[in-house]
């Protein structure tokens, strides 16, 4: 052994030593950005919570580009954090190569629930469909022409299930309404196209749609501003974005990323438990907002009908189709 | 389709096509005086930033519209500075302006306003509001001219029709004018009016210069017209059909006005119809979005006329070899 490799020996003892010393969990944040007031606002603010409950600490990290997914993971593990978050389906992939490497640190990933049997791995998927019917429930009540719109972000099954949840909620309070549902895009640019959004929103407007619901991240900016815009309603998403536009956002199908994150945060290294968890309407990871911005618009009769709508989704009586379950959507083609 | 559906489908196009051609034409100066420029997103990117923040800031929209050309200019002479001055590799400088744009609006954004790279939502006389054209209520009863005039016509952002004047504006500057002439022989032919004892510095820096400012009233436009506030990548890669309008447009005023008419007609379309049927088969939006860079691939293979750059193009001009 010579002297160099002494000196790599003692930097990687130290490197584990600092680690097995910090065991803060870690957050990585992804694309799209932390102040997107929509996903990975809400897994921020999760994370700002358990930091004023607890008064702990955390690593964070905000992807710059797809490239960066494995080494950030890595990176992140090599300096002790434990758990890790990391949001979103598009991670998938680099997480099932890095667990394994580092069978001693916790993973959870969100909106993934197709990893399989990892023993380090927590998979958290969210029932958007369920929470996405209740809001296009509320969109028919709401309509006076009996066509409703959907404006996606980037075209992959994940938002696809929030359109196909929302027609069948529409479709369900309505029959005879018309669902007209656009995508941005196919290119990550599709989450950051205020522009493109606001345009499709003008296109539906014109095709008579007067409550449109936007899952599409900093696109949906722009379409609640169109809708605001043009005097309609719009539904916003993630995030409560009802404050957006008081009184002119009907509301906002909320998934509850932050309590997701929490929960992870809380339970620590040691509470940490793998394996597939789903967030759903009955332990109120998705659900829709209601606050002072949205209540005078929000009539008692249209609460009490998708209150109604939830119980039975809860209790099993009532089942959403889930896009991804099979590629597919009995009410809307794409 | 009905009339109303048509017109509202142009209408689109109007909106969608303004950004294009400004920014088209601003390469048009550039590269008409043998600077080529990809940088175009970065310096709209830029633009539509500081046009959201100072119209957040003074809640003056005009305001916006000055600090969005001062930030774009100011690129713009960087550009200069590397490709003319110091001679650099023009595609990278144009480049590294793209990165620039994209990681400085963040980070001023997120330094000023606390939003994550976002401004706060633009209102009242903060944004461009639309201009009704005189008589448009008036005449819009009347048969087929009057729904054109009131729908298509009237009711656009006033940047709109600064761009549409634009274009015979670059025309007559360009083919009937000392400084046009000179302009395009600098890109053709640097040397030659070099011996003609005009400076060619000069010249390519006045190009980049109004490259600059109507970068800066393109993106001007999509934050304080289109949009109300900024957000980050906004641009969303409309440089680059901005570059492929300008290629199929030969690199001619008019062409590009047709050029980005075609774009944003396009674009209308796939945002209105999510697919359309024609002769049977389906044709899906993702097939239309992806028209305009087929179109410019079918243009460069010389397929529809030969588009052939300006000569000098893309080369520093260095005196006395």
């Amino acid at each position: 052994m010579n002297l160099k490799q002494k000196f790599l020996g003692a930097a990687a003892m130290l490197a584990l030593t600092a680690g097995a010393a910090a065991a803060e969990p870690g957050l990585i944040i992804d694309l799209g950005g932390k102040f997107d007031k929509s996903f990975n606002e809400s897994a921020f603010n999760g994370a700002q919570r358990w930091v004023a409950e607890t008064g702990g600490e955390y690593v964070e990290t905000e992807l710059a580009n797809e490239a960066q997914r494995e080494q950030t993971m890595r990176r992140m593990a090599e300096r002790g954090a434990n758990p890790i978050v990391v949001l979103g389906f598009a991670n998938a992939s680099a997480l099932s190569e890095v667990a394994p490497d580092y069978p001693d640190t916790n993973f959870a990933i969100i909106d993934v629930d197709w990893l399989g049997d990892l023993p380090n791995v927590r998979q958290i998927a969210f029932s958007e469909h369920e929470g996405s019917y209740l809001v296009g429930m509320m969109a028919a009540k709401a309509s006076e022409t009996g066509t409703v719109s959907f404006v996606g972000g980037m075209d992959v099954p994940l938002i696809r299930k929030f359109a196909c949840g929302y027609a069948q909620g529409v479709l369900a309070a309505n029959p005879e309404a018309t669902v007209i549902a656009n995508m941005t895009g196919t290119t990550p640019t599709a989450w950051n196209d205020p522009v493109r959004g606001a345009e499709l929103t003008r296109s539906q407007i014109s095709q008579g749609a007067d409550v449109v619901y936007a899952a599409a991240g900093g696109t949906g900016i722009g379409v609640l501003q169109a809708a605001a815009d043009e005097d309609i309603l719009s539904i916003g998403v993630d995030s409560n974005q009802n404050f957006l536009h008081p009184g002119e956002v009907l509301t906002s199908m909320l998934k509850r990323v932050d309590n997701a994150v929490y929960d992870v945060f809380s339970a620590g290294a040691e509470g940490f438990e793998a394996g597939v968890v789903r967030m759903d309407l009955s332990n109120r990871g998705v659900g829709i907002a209601l606050d002072g911005f949205n209540e005078a618009i929000v009539p008692f009769s249209m609460l009490s009908e998708v209150y109604a709508a939830a119980d039975q989704i809860v209790s099993g009586g009532l089942t959403v189709h889930d896009y991804t379950s099979d590629d597919s959507c009995p009410v809307l083609t794409f | 389709m009905d009339l109303l559906g048509v017109l509202q489908i142009l209408d689109s196009t109007v909106r969608m096509a303004t950004p294009l051609l400004l920014a088209c034409l601003a390469g048009l100066f550039s590269e008409r005086a043998g600077i080529f420029d990809i940088g175009l997103e970065g310096k709209m990117l830029m633009a539509a930033f500081f046009a959201a923040a100072f119209a957040a800031f003074t809640g003056n929209v005009w305001i916006g519209l000055l600090a969005a050309i001062a930030a774009s200019l100011a690129l713009s002479l960087l550009h200069g500075l590397a490709s003319i001055t110091f001679r650099g590799n023009q595609l990278i400088s144009g480049v590294a302006i793209n990165f620039l744009a994209a990681g400085v609006t963040v980070v001023i954004g997120q330094a000023w306003f606390d939003l994550g790279g976002r401004t706060p939502a633009l209102e009242g006389a903060g944004r461009f509001q639309e201009v009704t054209l005189p008589f448009a209520d008036a005449l819009a009863p009347v048969p087929v001219f009057g729904p054109i005039y009131a729908e298509l016509i009237s009711g656009h952002s006033p940047l709109v029709y600064v761009a549409l004047l634009f274009v015979p504006l670059s025309w007559w500057v360009l083919f009937r004018t000392r400084f046009g002439l000179r302009l395009r022989a600098v890109g053709e032919n640097p040397a030659a009016v070099d011996t003609a004892g005009v400076s060619v510095v000069a010249l390519r820096f006045y190009a980049v210069g109004i490259c600059g400012v109507l970068c800066g009233i393109a993106g001007a436009y999509l934050a304080t017209g289109l949009a109300a506030g900024f957000v980050k990548d906004m641009s969303a890669g409309r440089g680059f059909i901005a570059l492929a309008a300008l290629i199929f447009a030969k690199w001619r005023p008019w062409y590009a006005l047709y050029a980005c008419l075609l774009f944003g007609f396009l674009e209308a379309i796939g945002n209105r119809f999510q697919s359309i049927e024609l002769l049977g088969i389906a044709v899906p939006s993702q097939f239309m979005q992806a028209l305009p860079y087929i179109l410019t691939v079918v243009i460069l293979a010389g397929f529809v006329g030969k588009a052939i750059p300006p000569r000098a193009g893309g080369e520093p001009y260095v005196k006395e070899r």
